[in-house]
C-alpha cells in the first residue's frame, strides 16, 4: 500500500532557505545599527581628544583663558589639565558612597526581610519614585539643605549629598535583588547554629551576596560620575585642587561644561569627555567581571 | 492515655500537647504528645503536608522564623523547657541538618565546620579549633577525603560529602539531639547509604530525630517511628512493630501504599 504523502516532497525548500537567510541578514544589520552609535562616539572622542592626553592632563589644573588662547594661536596643544576636576570628582564620589552605601544596604535588607508587608511596599514605591526624580531637582534640594543650611556656601559636601540621593534607589534595588538570589537554606543554616539575626546578615548573607552588592555599588557610582546638573547648583566648581568638603570643588563634568563655554578650550572638552567615558566604561567592565566571577 | 503512643522512660525530649497553627485555625501540628528515646533514631513519617517538618522545626524553634505562627504546648529537653532557654543556647544543644546540603558558600571546609563557634563570636584557640574540626570530620568519615583541602571552599565536594560536612558542622557543638529533615532526599543512592550508615554509628552518642519521606529508610535505620497524618500523631511505636503490625488503619494504609 502506498503511504499518503502529507507534505509535498517537492516543496519549495529553496524559498524557505532564502526566507531564513533574509531574516538572519536583517537581524545582523539591525544589531549593527544599534551598536554603531557607541562605536561612533568612541571614534569621535579618540580622534578629537587623544592629542590632549598627556601627563600634564592628569597632574595640572585647568589653564586660564590667556594661556589657552596663546597656545591655540601658536598652534600648540593647550597646556594644563583637569587635575582639579579629577580630584574633585573622586572626593565627591567617595563621600557620596560613604553616605549612600550603608543606608541603602540597610534599606535593601529591610525590603528583602519584609516581603509583602505594607510599610516595605511603601518604601519600595518611594524608592522607585526617587529614581525618577530629575537630577537637577535633587541638586536644588541639596542646595537648600546643605549649601544654605549647613556649609553656608557652595561645597563638595552638598554635591556629595545630591549624588548620594541619586545612588540610593540604585543600590537599594540591587541589594534587595541580590538578597533574593541567595538560597534561603543558607540563612537557615545560620539560624540552626544559633547565630543571632544581625550576625546572620553581616557574616553570612552579605558575604554570600558580595559580588551582587559590589556590582550594584559600582554601577551606581558610574551612573553618578557624569552628573552635571546637580553639581552646578551645589559645588559650583573651582580652579584649584581642593580636598576640603566644605569648600567649592570642581568635577570633570563641570569642567566639560566650563570648557564648552570658552571658545579657546574646545579641545579640552573632547579630552575630558574621553577621560570621563573611559572611566565610566572601566567601572562598568569591572562590575561585569565581578558579577561573572562570583555567580 | 492513648494506646497508640509508645511510652519511654528517661526520654531525652518530651513533647507535651504541642499545637502549631499558621494563621486562623489552620493547624499544622495538632495536640501532639510524645517522648523521644535517648541514643536512638526516631523517624517521623507521613504524607506531604502532614506537619512532620513543622513538628521537627518546633523542636529547635526554627519554625519561629516564619510569620504568623502560633505555638501551644511544651517541649522539654532533659526536663528543662526549651522556651526558658535562648535560641542560641537551645540550638547548640539541638542541632539541625537540612534537606539540601547547605554549607556556607563563602567559607572554606575548615571554617564551615567551626562556623557555629566563629559566627557566635566565641574566642577559641587555634589548637582547640583544630581539635574540634578534626574530631567532627572524623566522626562523619570525611577527614580522609578532605584533609588536603581543608582551606578550599566546599563547593567542589559531591552532594553526599557536602551533606556530611553539614552534619560535621552540627556535631562540632556536641549537641544532645540532632534533627534531620529528609537529609538524603537530594542525594544519590550511594551517598544515601553512606549517610544512613553514619546515622547508625552516631546514635551511640547522639539522639537523632529523622523526618523521612522514604518508608524503607525508616524501616532500615530507625528504632522508633512516628506516623503523622493531617497534623495528628496517629501512631508511635517501635519501628519493627509498626511495620509488621500497625495498630491504626491509617498507618496500615500509608505503609501499604494506599495513600501518601
Amino acid at each position: 500500500m502506498e503511504t499518503k504523502v502529507l507534505i509535498d516532497e517537492k516543496d519549495n525548500s529553496n524559498w524557505r532557505e532564502l526566507k531564513n537567510k533574509l531574516f538572519f541578514g536583517t537581524v545582523v544589520v539591525l544589531a549593527t545599527l544599534t551598536i554603531s552609535p557607541i562605536l561612533l562616539i568612541v571614534y569621535e572622542l579618540l580622534v578629537k581628544g587623544l592629542k590632549q592626553i598627556n601627563f600634564d592632563f592628569f597632574l595640572k589644573v585647568a589653564p586660564d583663558t590667556f594661556q589657552a588662547m596663546t597656545a591655540v594661536r601658536n598652534g600648540e596643544i593647550i597646556p594644563g589639565g583637569i587635575a582639579n576636576g579629577i580630584t574633585g570628582t573622586l572626593l565627591m564620589v567617595v563621600v557620596a558612597s560613604l553616605i549612600a552605601i550603608p543606608i541603602s544596604l540597610l534599606i535593601g535588607i529591610f525590603l528583602y526581610e519584609n516581603q509583602g508587608k505594607k510599610y516595605a511596599n511603601l518604601i519600595r514605591s518611594l524608592t522607585d519614585i526617587l529614581q525618577g526624580v530629575p537630577s537637577v531637582v535633587l541638586g536644588l534640594i541639596a542646595y537648600i539643605w546643605i549649601v544654605q543650611g549647613v556649609t553656608k556656601g557652595f561645597s563638595a559636601l552638598a554635591g556629595s549629598v545630591a549624588l548620594a540621593i541619586m545612588m540610593l534607589p540604585l543600590i537599594i534595588r540591587s541589594t534587595e535583588e541580590t538578597m533574593k538570589m541567595i538560597p534561603i537554606s543558607i540563612k537557615e543554616a545560620g539560624a540552626a547554629l544559633g547565630v543571632p539575626y544581625h550576625k546572620i546578615i553581616l557574616k553570612v548573607m552579605i558575604p554570600s551576596g558580595f559580588s551582587g552588592l559590589m556590582t550594584g555599588i559600582l554601577l551606581s557610582i558610574s551612573r553618578v560620575l557624569g552628573e552635571t546638573a546637580p553639581l552646578m547648583l551645589t559645588t559650583l566648581g573651582s580652579t584649584t585642587v581642593n580636598f576640603n568638603i566644605t569648600k567649592p570643588t570642581s568635577a570633570v563634568p563641570l569642567q566639560i561644561w566650563e570648557f564648552y563655554n570658552n571658545p579657546n578650550m574646545i579641545d579640552l572638552v573632547w579630552s575630558s569627555s574621553l577621560f570621563l567615558m573611559a572611566f565610566v566604561l572601566t567601572l562598568n567592565i569591572i562590575a561585569k567581571r565581578i558579577s561573572m566571577r562570583f555567580s | 492515655m492513648n494506646d497508640n503512643i509508645l511510652q519511654i522512660s528517661n526520654p531525652v525530649l518530651s513533647i507535651i500537647g504541642l499545637s502549631i497553627s499558621y494563621g486562623e485555625d489552620k493547624y499544622a501540628v495538632n495536640d501532639v504528645s510524645a517522648d523521644v528515646k535517648r541514643n536512638a533514631i526516631t523517624a517521623i513519617m507521613g504524607p506531604s503536608g502532614c506537619g512532620k517538618s513543622t513538628l521537627l522545626r518546633a523542636i529547635n524553634r526554627m519554625h519561629e522564623l516564619y510569620p504568623n505562627i502560633h505555638t501551644k504546648g511544651e517541649i522539654k529537653l532533659n526536663g528543662d523547657s526549651i522556651y526558658d532557654m535562648s535560641t542560641t543556647k537551645l540550638r547548640r544543644k539541638i542541632g539541625m541538618v537540612f534537606q539540601r546540603p547547605n554549607p556556607f558558600p563563602t567559607m572554606s571546609i575548615y571554617e564551615n565546620v567551626i562556623a557555629g563557634y566563629d559566627l557566635n563570636g566565641s574566642k577559641l584557640k587555634k589548637s582547640e579549633k583544630d581539635e574540634i574540626v578534626e574530631s567532627s570530620l572524623t566522626d562523619v568519615g570525611l577527614l580522609d577525603e578532605v584533609k588536603d583541602s581543608l582551606n578550599k571552599k566546599g563547593n567542589f565536594l559531591s552532594g553526599g560529602q557536602q551533606q556530611r560536612l553539614c552534619i560535621a558542622r552540627t556535631l562540632a557543638f556536641k549537641p544532645d539531639v540532632i534533627l534531620m529533615d529528609e537529609p538524603t532526599s537530594a542525594l544519590d543512592p550511594l551517598s544515601t547509604a553512606k549517610i544512613e550508615d553514619l546515622l547508625v554509628e552516631l546514635k551511640a552518642h547522639y539522639s537523632i530525630i529523622l523526618v523521612t519521606h522514604n518508608m524503607s529508610q525508616a524501616a532500615r535505620i530507625s528504632d522508633n517511628a512516628m506516623f503523622m497524618y493531617l497534623g495528628e500523631l496517629v501512631e508511635y511505636d517501635k519501628t519493627k512493630k509498626m511495620f509488621t503490625n500497625p495498630k491504626d488503619s491509617r498507618t496500615e494504609g500509608y505503609l501499604t501504599g494506599k495513600f501518601g
